[in-house]
C-alpha cells in the first residue's frame, strides 16, 4: 500500500502522533496464535442444544403440528412452537420505527420460504435435537409461490406476506422511494443518443469463517447472559426484549472479537429463541447455525435488478438519468427496505447529472429473506452504474476514464436528492489510477481538482 | 480460440454511516489510579480492529502512547449504547464519541496536573510520552502518572469523560426524494486487468489498481488489510459467488465451500493499493468509512475488462464461465 501525501496537502495537517501510525494490532497474536476466545469457546455444564425443524416448502399452510414422538425421542428437554413465544410476530428495525411487523419467530399457521423455522427442538446433546427434529411430523397444504420479482408485482401474483398485503413495501412515498430532480423526459428528448440497459445480479453469502450463533445462561438472579456474534450488541437485546417481552434489565448481552460479520450478523434471530429456551427449561442453551444453515438459512445480499436510462450528448455530458431498481427482500423485511432506500439517496452514483428519476422497490418473494451485507443498496447498484457508464463512453467513441472525469462531481455541484457536494474526491482518485495504471487521459482532466484550491 | 485480454476501469463513492443517520453511540472514558486510560464502548470488533483504533484514538486525544489505553466493549452490562457495527460506522461514530469522552478526561487530568504544578491549566500541553509540560517551559513537568495518583488518592477527581456522537436523522421527501443520505463520503477508482479463455469462459483476474480515498488513514496497516481483504471480495463477487446459481431459480444453492464458489488463493490478483487523504469534516482525525465501498469498484471494473477482452457484455453477475460462453456463442450466431 502506497500512501500519497502530494494529494489534498494544502487541506489536511499531518501532526499527528498516534494516528496515522501504523501500530500493531494488539489483538493479533492472540489470532495468529489462537488463543483469541470466540463466544462458543465457552461451555457450561448442562447446556442444551437447539436445532430448528425447518419448512421443505417455499409456501405452504401449516395444518397441524405433532412434536409428540419429538418430545419423546432420548435426550429431548423440550419443544417450542409459535404459541411459547411470547411476541412471535416481530420486525428488527421497528427499532427505529421501520415497520410493520411482518415475521415470525416460529411459524405460526403458514411457511413463507424454504427453511423457515417452524419448531424448535432443544435436546442434552446435537446429535439428540437433529435425531428429534427429523421426528417432528408437520403437516402441510402447499402453496403457488412466486421467485420472480417481475412475477411478483404482477396483479394475481400469490401474496407472500399477509402483513404487507402486497408484494412490496409500502413507503410513505408510495410503492417505491423517489428521487426527482430536473426534467427527465426533457433531458431524454434533447439528448444525442439515449441508452436504456438492464441489470441483474443474485443472493450473495457472507461466508464469515465463525457461523452466527450464541449461548444463553440462566443466571442465579434471574437475569439471562447471552454470549454472542452479533454485531450489534443494543439493537439485539432490545429487539430481544420485545420478542420475549422481557424486561432489558433481564438481559446482559456479553460479544467479544467476531469471527467475520460482513451484514450477516445484524439479523437478530438466533439469540431471543435461545433465551427463550434457557427460560423456560432453567438451562444453558446454545444455538450455533452449521454451515448449511448459514449458507441457506442466514440472510444474503439481496438479488437486484436495476434498469439505467441515460440521455448522453456526444460531446461526454449526461444530461438525464432514470434509474429504476428492484431488491429482492425474500419473504420478510428485515434490512431490504432501508437497503432499497439507500440506493434511492445513492443514485446517479458520483455524476453531477441536471435531470435524474429514481425509483427504488423492495420486492417480496418466497425465498430465504436477504438483509444486510457489506455495501447492500449500493453495492451491485455501483456495478450496474459503471459498467453502464462503460457502455456509454464507447456508444459515443470517447475514452472510458475521460468520460467519467467530464461527468465527476465536484464541491458545490448539487446533488439529486438535493444535497450540495462536500469533501469530493473522485477526480483525484481518477487521476492516481490513471498515472498508476498506465492509462492516460487528456492534460485537462489531470488539472481537474474536486475542490477551489486555497479557498 | 485463444487467451484474450481485456482491462477495465470503474469510479465510484460511498457514504459514511447509516443511511440517513439517526444512528447513535457512546463512549465512556476514565483513568486507572497510574495514569492508563480506560476506553469503554459496546461497540463489537468484527474483526477489523475496531479496539486498536479506538486505542489509537484516544491515546492521541488526550496525549499518551496507545499502549496505555485499553478498549473494554461488547459488553452490555459495562459498555454504553451503539448502535452497532455496519454501515461503515464503527470508525467514524464510535471515533467521534470516544474523540469527545477523551477531550473531557484530558481536561480533568489538565485540571489537576495544573494544581500540581500551581499553574494554569490553559498554559500546560501533553509531549505524547506521558508526560505534561507547562508551554514554553519544558523543564517544569510531571508525569501523567503522578497526576492520575494525585486525582485519585490526594485531589479527590475523576479523570473521566463521557462522548457521544449522534447525525440527527433525515426523513426523505415524498415527492421530490430531498434528503441528506451522509455527512461524509469515501471515494474509490479500480483498474482491473483480466484474461478471458475464449473456449472455457474462464476469467483470470492478472491485475487489480485500486486507489482509494478514504479521509485519513488512522492505522495505515490496518487500512491496508482491510482495502486488501475488499478488493479481493469484490473479485469474488464479480466471478464466483452466489447462492442461487440460477436465480430467481431456487435450486443448486451451495450448503458448504465445496458447493459455493469462492476464489482460492491461487486465483487472487495482483493487488495494488493506493490511499488518498481528504480528510472529512466531521470524521475523527478526518477519518472516513472505508469498509463497504472497498468492496465495490472491483466488480465494474472486472466486468467492464471481461467486455474489453471477448467483446460480449455480462450484465448479470457472477460473471461465470458458462455466461461467457452463452454470450460468445448468441454472438457468433449473430
Amino acid at each position: 500500500m502506497e500512501l500519497r501525501k502530494n494529494y489534498f496537502a494544502d487541506v489536511r495537517k499531518d501532526d499527528l502522533h498516534e494516528i496515522g501510525q501504523p501500530r500493531p494490532r494488539s489483538d493479533s497474536p492472540g489470532h495468529v496464535t489462537g488463543k483469541t476466545a470466540f463466544f462458543a469457546d465457552r461451555n457450561f455444564p448442562g447446556m442444551l442444544h437447539l436445532k430448528m425443524v425447518r419448512s421443505p416448502h417455499h409456501h405452504a399452510r401449516i395444518r397441524s403440528i405433532d412434536a409428540s414422538e419429538a418430545e419423546r425421542h432420548p435426550g429431548v428437554v423440550r419443544v417450542l412452537t409459535a404459541k411459547d413465544v411470547p411476541h412471535n410476530v416481530y420486525t428488527i428495525l421497528i427499532l427505529i420505527q421501520i415497520g410493520p411487523e411482518d415475521e415470525t419467530v416460529l411459524a405460526d399457521g403458514k411457511v413463507r420460504w424454504k427453511g423457515e423455522a417452524v419448531v424448535a427442538v432443544l435436546a442434552e446433546t446435537e446429535r439428540a435435537a437433529q435425531e428429534a427434529v427429523a421426528k417432528v411430523k408437520v403437516d402441510y397444504e402447499v402453496l403457488p409461490a412466486v421467485f420472480d420479482m417481475e412475477e411478483a408485482l404482477k396483479p394475481g401474483a400469490p401474496l407472500v406476506n399477509e402483513y404487507h398485503g402486497q408484494n412490496y413495501y409500502l413507503y410513505d412515498s408510495g410503492e417505491c422511494r423517489k428521487v426527482r430532480f430536473g426534467d427527465v423526459e426533457a433531458g431524454f428528448a434533447g439528448a444525442d443518443h439515449v441508452l436504456e440497459q438492464s441489470y441483474q445480479s443474485s443472493p450473495i453469502e457472507h461466508a464469515p469463517t465463525e457461523t452466527t450463533g450464541c449461548l444463553v445462561v440462566p443466571e442465579g438472579n434471574d437475569r439471562f447472559t447471552c454470549y454472542t456474534n452479533t454485531q450489534a450488541m443494543f439493537f439485539t437485546l432490545d429487539n430481544t426484549s420485545i420478542i420475549l417481552q422481557m424486561p432489558g434489565s433481564k438481559l446482559h448481552f456479553v460479544g467479544g472479537t467476531v469471527g467475520g460479520g460482513f451484514g450477516g450478523k445484524v439479523d437478530v434471530i438466533v439469540e431471543p429463541i435461545a433465551i427463550l429456551g434457557a427460560k423456560l427449561t432453567g438451562r444453558p442453551v446454545c444455538f450455533i447455525y452449521s454451515r448449511e444453515e448459514e449458507m441457506q438459512i442466514s440472510s444474503p445480499r439481496a438479488a437486484e435488478k436495476i434498469v439505467i436510462k441515460d440521455g448522453v450528448m456526444k460531446d461526454g455530458r449526461i444530461v438525464a438519468r432514470k434509474v429504476t431498481g428492484y431488491t429482492d427482500a425474500g419473504a420478510y423485511s428485515r434490512h431490504s427496505p432501508y437497503g432499497a432506500q439507500k440506493g434511492a439517496g445513492h443514485y446517479p452514483g458520483p455524476y453531477t447529472i441536471p435531470n435524474v428519476w429514481i425509483d427504488t422497490y423492495c420486492v417480496y418473494t418466497n425465498r430465504t429473506p436477504s438483509s444486510a451485507m457489506r455495501g447492500f443498496g449500493v453495492t451491485i447498484g455501483d456495478f450496474a452504474l459503471e459498467v453502464q457508464m462503460d457502455k456509454l463512453a464507447r456508444l459515443i467513441g470517447m475514452d472510458p476514464l475521460e468520460f467519467r472525469f467530464i461527468n465527476a462531481y465536484r464541491d458545490g455541484d448539487m446533488k439529486a436528492h438535493r444535497q450540495p457536494t462536500e469533501g469530493a474526491a473522485l477526480i483525484e482518485c481518477m487521476q492516481e489510477a490513471s498515472r498508476a495504471a498506465n492509462w492516460p487521459v487528456a492534460e485537462k482532466f489531470m488539472a481537474m481538482t474536486s475542490y477551489v484550491k486555497g479557498a | 480460440m485463444a487467451i484474450r485480454r481485456g482491462r477495465g476501469v470503474a469510479a465510484i463513492n460511498y457514504p459514511t454511516g447509516m443511511n440517513l443517520g439517526g444512528d447513535p453511540t457512546q463512549a465512556l472514558v476514565h483513568s486507572t489510579p497510574t495514569g492508563n486510560f480506560m476506553v469503554t464502548l459496546s461497540s463489537v470488533d468484527l474483526g477489523q480492529g475496531m479496539k486498536q483504533i479506538m486505542a489509537q484514538i484516544c491515546a492521541e486525544t488526550i496525549g499518551v502512547p496507545t499502549d496505555r489505553v485499553v478498549v473494554d466493549t461488547a459488553d452490555t452490562d459495562t459498555g454504553p449504547h451503539c448502535m452497532g457495527t455496519f454501515a461503515s460506522r464503527g470508525t467514524h461514530r464510535a471515533g467521534n464519541a470516544v474523540i469527545q469522552a477523551a477531550r473531557e478526561a484530558r481536561q480533568v487530568m489538565l485540571e489537576v496536573a495544573a494544581e500540581e504544578l500551581e499553574v494554569n491549566a490553559s498554559d500546560l500541553e501533553t509531549d505524547g510520552q506521558g508526560n505534561i509540560l507547562v508551554k514554553g517551559a519544558p523543564q517544569k513537568s510531571i508525569s501523567i502518572f503522578d497526576v492520575a495518583l494525585s486525582a485519585h488518592f490526594k485531589r479527590g477527581r475523576s479523570i473521566s469523560g463521557r462522548g457521544m456522537f449522534l447525525i440527527p436523522r433525515s426523513y426523505p421527501e415524498k415527492e421530490t426524494g430531498a434528503m441528506k443520505p451522509s455527512t461524509c463520503y469515501a471515494h474509490a477508482c479500480t483498474v482491473a486487468e483480466v484474461e478471458v479463455d475464449d473456449e472455457t469462459g474462464e476469467v483470470t483476474v492478472l491485475t487489480v489498481k485500486n486507489v482509494f480515498e478514504i479521509g485519513r488513514a488512522l492505522n495505515p496497516k490496518m487500512v491496508e488489510q482491510q482495502l486488501v481483504g475488499g478488493s479481493w471480495m469484490g473479485i469474488s463477487h464479480a466471478l464466483y459467488e452466489t447462492t442461487e446459481p440460477y436465480y430467481p431459480n431456487r435450486d443448486h444453492g451451495g450448503t458448504d465451500f465445496n458447493q459455493y464458489l469462492m476464489p482460492g488463493p491461487g486465483d487472487l490478483a495482483e493487488t495494488e493499493i493506493i490511499v488518498l487523504e481528504r480528510p472529512s469534516a466531521d470524521g475523527p482525525y478526518g477519518a472516513k468509512g472505508p469498509g463497504e465501498m472497498c468492496a465495490n469498484p472491483q466488480i465494474p471494473a472486472v466486468a467492464n475488462a471481461v467486455f474489453d477482452a471477448v467483446g460480449v457484455r455480462i450484465d448479470t453477475l457472477p460473471i461465470t464461465p458458462e455466461r461467457i460462453l452463452r454470450a460468445l456463442k448468441a454472438q457468433a450466431a449473430n
